[in-house]
């Protein structure tokens, strides 16, 4: 580990933090419908979606109605993209001629996009035309990130409103978040990036004769606009298969820092507009610093591992110098070194971005584990757009209830009574998520299907198809990427995806519901106070226990054995 | 949909807990909501699959043609490649790139790493052969680790300077230049630290051998 390292994530550190406060409050702005500086431009757009889709803009919704709007949607633009994949050698924007993407493959992909996951089961350069990339793909980075971030700020209005009925209108925080939010940001930085390097083009592949008389066919594309929103919206499909880690879509260390920066800001903005929203700053910041600290010690752990590989070579310098980064370099790109590689792939699986700057599968051991940590923990660190703030205020409605227990009382969070109900949709959303992962992966290193798609032996096998379920399960979509595709992967994950986003939105959206149409009542002297760090503490005990008491078995037959074994040079 | 704004529920209502209370409006907003759902589909992906992408490609275009088209090299009016995108190099008379995991090897189209695991046997034993086969091609033991690995995306362009420095006698030798000549080119061609903090410094193997080349005339 080098100075320069730490001073990089500092620096990331400080440029987090001081966009927390202007990026919440201007997402309420947008949510709470008022006048934004873009007004002018966008209003006109605004109302035009409304009228020609038929949308009542003034109307709002129960959690139900919400909730059917919501997957009435994802159902339809699912569709959209599966019949885009099947039918793209007939659509324009083909220069390469792909054919068909294969049903099983193509069904796994829109799964994949539709749920914000993006797990990739495909190279992009090899499978998917520019017209599905733009029209099949870029669509679903904006529509399934928007869909995270109207179901959050729904719950933070379940916890803001008093005896309310509804929780807002579906369609029009999704107009408000695409047109206000998403769109505005993506212009900018897909800009910075061709800037910096990455293609935005249509042209054919170009056929390059190389100074040593041989010919490279390079892939081309519109890919910066792809780029940005796929990490603004915490999505993380590549337009090219090595994702990030591709010169053309990560060319430099500056648009290294942007992307990482991209892949946090709408989360980390989100702590300040629930404590905005909800009249409770300090909570705001609470939540904020627990993110923080479990950012800070995931990096460490990762960066440390990463710098420190095991001995099982030999005459080779793997030690950090002032010109050569060392340590564990198989998958990992020079401009990155270790320290990049490490705080992207920590950041990333933090969100449930996915995007990777370099290859876990080549990860040691223990620097592996901390991006599955990080998604078993359920992406709750700055977390996906939406889907982060809302996963933490789910481990804070258990943080209250188990402080409300240690006391003896019925739990308040933000004078609202945390009552049976609203734990039993917090405790469905925290097992759904756990049982969909060990069902799916103890059926998968059982079966062929499993066994077959492993690229690596021993314990590392087992970790390549934990990590599959998890990421799909989480969202995430990053992966330990040597297993291979096949029929039954492609369903199974398909639906692991399906289930870990909408079967575990339900319960939120019930919880905002629930909360909407409760009373307030004034905080008394045996209210359990959210805006301190006593709570901040209590916050991440409960995430690191719930995490630790479910996952450590299966991570114990994965990564750390794997660790055990390497430290007694057990190669297989 | 509800007609009245964030509408209040009477008292004796809110006494029944909300998920047995009776919910009429369901059905006839169902037929609402496809519609509704099937109109916002084609009109946002027409505005963000198609408009958006345009914008930008046209905006880029005009601003940055060179770095829009892939950053592409070219030599006596033919494209040999991209600035950005590792190429196969082998004769000893150029600088080296890191081995490469894309497709058979710098396939720029089926960009990859080896997905190799730290455990697995194949990649100690890949690396260890590489390590002698290296070791003799050039200044002997021990070889910089970012030599005898393959990169994330299999097209890393660039090496460490300590790589680059590695090579440099061999270069020279094949080329019947000092090795200071060389090594003053190398320094030359260092990509420092942006601000002196972020990334790490390297050297960009294509355009230090294009230098190589002009030199050479």
């Amino acid at each position: 580990m080098t100075a320069n390292g730490w001073l990089q994530f500092a620096l990331f550190s400080i440029v987090l933090l001081l966009f927390v406060k202007p990026v919440g409050l201007y997402l309420a702005r947008v949510m709470e419908g008022e006048r934004t500086w873009l007004s002018p431009v966008l209003r006109p757009v605004e109302r035009l979606i409304y009228k020609l889709c038929g949308v009542q803009a003034e109307a709002e919704m129960n959690w139900r109605q919400y909730a059917f709007a919501l997957l009435g949607f994802s159902a339809v633009t699912m569709v959209f993209t599966y019949a885009i994949e099947r039918l793209q050698q007939y659509l324009p924007w083909n220069p390469q001629h792909l054919g068909a993407v294969g049903p099983d493959l193509a069904f796994n992909t829109a799964a994949s996009f539709t749920t914000n996951t993006n797990w990739q089961f495909y190279s992009g350069e090899s499978t998917m035309s520019y017209f599905t990339q733009m029209m099949g793909l870029a669509t679903h980075n904006f529509w399934s990130a928007a869909a995270g971030i109207v179901v959050a700020i729904a719950l933070i209005r379940g916890i803001k409103r008093t005896t309310s009925a509804t929780i807002g209108n579906f369609w029009v925080d999704m107009t408000r978040t695409l047109l206000y939010v998403l769109l505005p940001l993506s212009v900018i930085s897909a800009l910075i990036l061709v800037w910096q390097g990455v293609p935005q083009n249509f042209n054919a592949y170009t056929a390059a004769h190389t100074l040593e008389h041989t010919t490279q066919t390079i892939a081309q594309g519109p890919v910066a606009s792809q780029e940005a929103i796929k990490e603004l919206g915490t999505n993380g499909g590549g337009f090219y298969n090595a994702n990030s880690a591709h010169p053309y879509e990560n060319p430099t260390p500056a648009t290294n820092f942007l992307e990482m920066w991209l892949i946090f800001l709408i989360g980390a903005g989100l702590t300040y507009t629930l404590g905005t929203m909800t009249g409770s700053k300090g909570h705001g910041w609470a939540v904020c610093a627990a993110m923080y600290i479990l950012f800070a010690v995931g990096f460490t752990v990762c960066y440390w591992a990463e710098a420190h590989p095991y001995k099982v070579i030999h005459n080779a310098v793997q030690t950090q110098t002032a010109t050569a980064p060392g340590g564990n370099m198989e998958g990992k790109e020079v401009r990155f070194g270790i320290s990049d590689s490490a705080l992207f792939s920590t950041v990333t699986t933090d969100a449930s971005c996915g995007a990777v700057n370099s290859m876990f599968d080549s990860f040691t051991p223990l620097g592996g584990m901390v991006p599955l940590s990080n998604i078993m923990a359920g992406e709750i660190i700055f977390g996906g757009v939406g889907s982060g703030m809302y996963g933490m205020l789910i481990f804070v409605v258990l943080a209250v209830f188990i402080a409300g227990l240690m006391v003896g009382r019925t739990p308040e969070y933000l004078g609202k009574k945390i009552e049976a109900y609203d734990v039993k949709m917090a405790m469905l959303y925290a097992l759904i998520f756990a049982f969909i992962i060990l069902v799916f992966s103890a059926i998968f290193v059982l079966r062929p299907a499993g066994l077959t798609a492993m690229a690596n032996p021993g314990p590392h096998g087992f970790t390549e198809v934990l990590y599959a379920f998890v990421s799909g399960a989480g969202n995430n979509g990053s992966a330990f990427a040597g297993l291979s595709a096949n029929w039954w992967l492609n369903v199974a994950i398909g639906f692991d995806m399906l289930m870990g986003r909408f079967l575990m939105m339900i319960p939120v959206l019930a919880l905002a519901g629930n909360l909407a149409q409760k009373k307030t009542i004034p905080p008394s002297p045996g209210t359990f106070p959210v805006n301190t760090p006593l709570f901040t503490v209590l916050l991440i005990g409960v995430i690191l226990i719930v995490g630790a008491l479910t996952f450590f078995p299966a991570l114990s037959l994965g990564p750390i054995l794997e660790h055990l074994l390497l430290n007694a040079r057990q190669l297989f | 949909m509800q007609p009245i704004s964030n509408s209040h529920l009477p008292e004796d209502e809110l006494a029944i807990p909300e998920w047995q209370r009776a919910h009429a409006s369901a059905a006839p907003v169902a037929h609402a909501v496809w519609g509704t759902a099937i109109r916002f589909t084609i009109l946002t992906a027409i505005l963000l699959g198609l408009a958006y992408p345009f914008f930008v490609t046209g905006i880029a275009q005009v601003l940055f043609p060179h770095q829009a088209n892939g950053s592409l090299v070219l030599k006596n009016g033919q494209v040999i490649g991209s600035s950005l995108i590792a190429q196969s190099f082998t004769s000893d008379k150029y600088f080296h790139p890191r081995p490469s995991a894309a497709g058979n090897g710098y396939d720029a189209t089926s960009s990859g790493g080896s997905n190799l695991a730290q455990s697995n046997a194949k990649l100690a034993q890949r690396m260890q052969a590489d390590i002698d086969k290296i070791a003799t091609a050039n200044g002997g033991k021990p070889v910089p680790i970012d030599l005898v690995t393959t990169s994330g995306s299999g097209l890393d362009p660039d090496i460490t300077p300590d790589a680059a420095y590695y090579q440099a006698a061999r270069v020279a030798r094949t080329r019947g230049m000092s090795v200071e000549a060389v090594r003053a080119l190398i320094a030359a061609h260092i990509t420092r630290r942006a601000l002196g903090i972020l990334g790490e410094p390297r050297v960009n193997v294509l355009e230090l051998n294009l230098a190589l080349d002009d030199l050479a005339k």
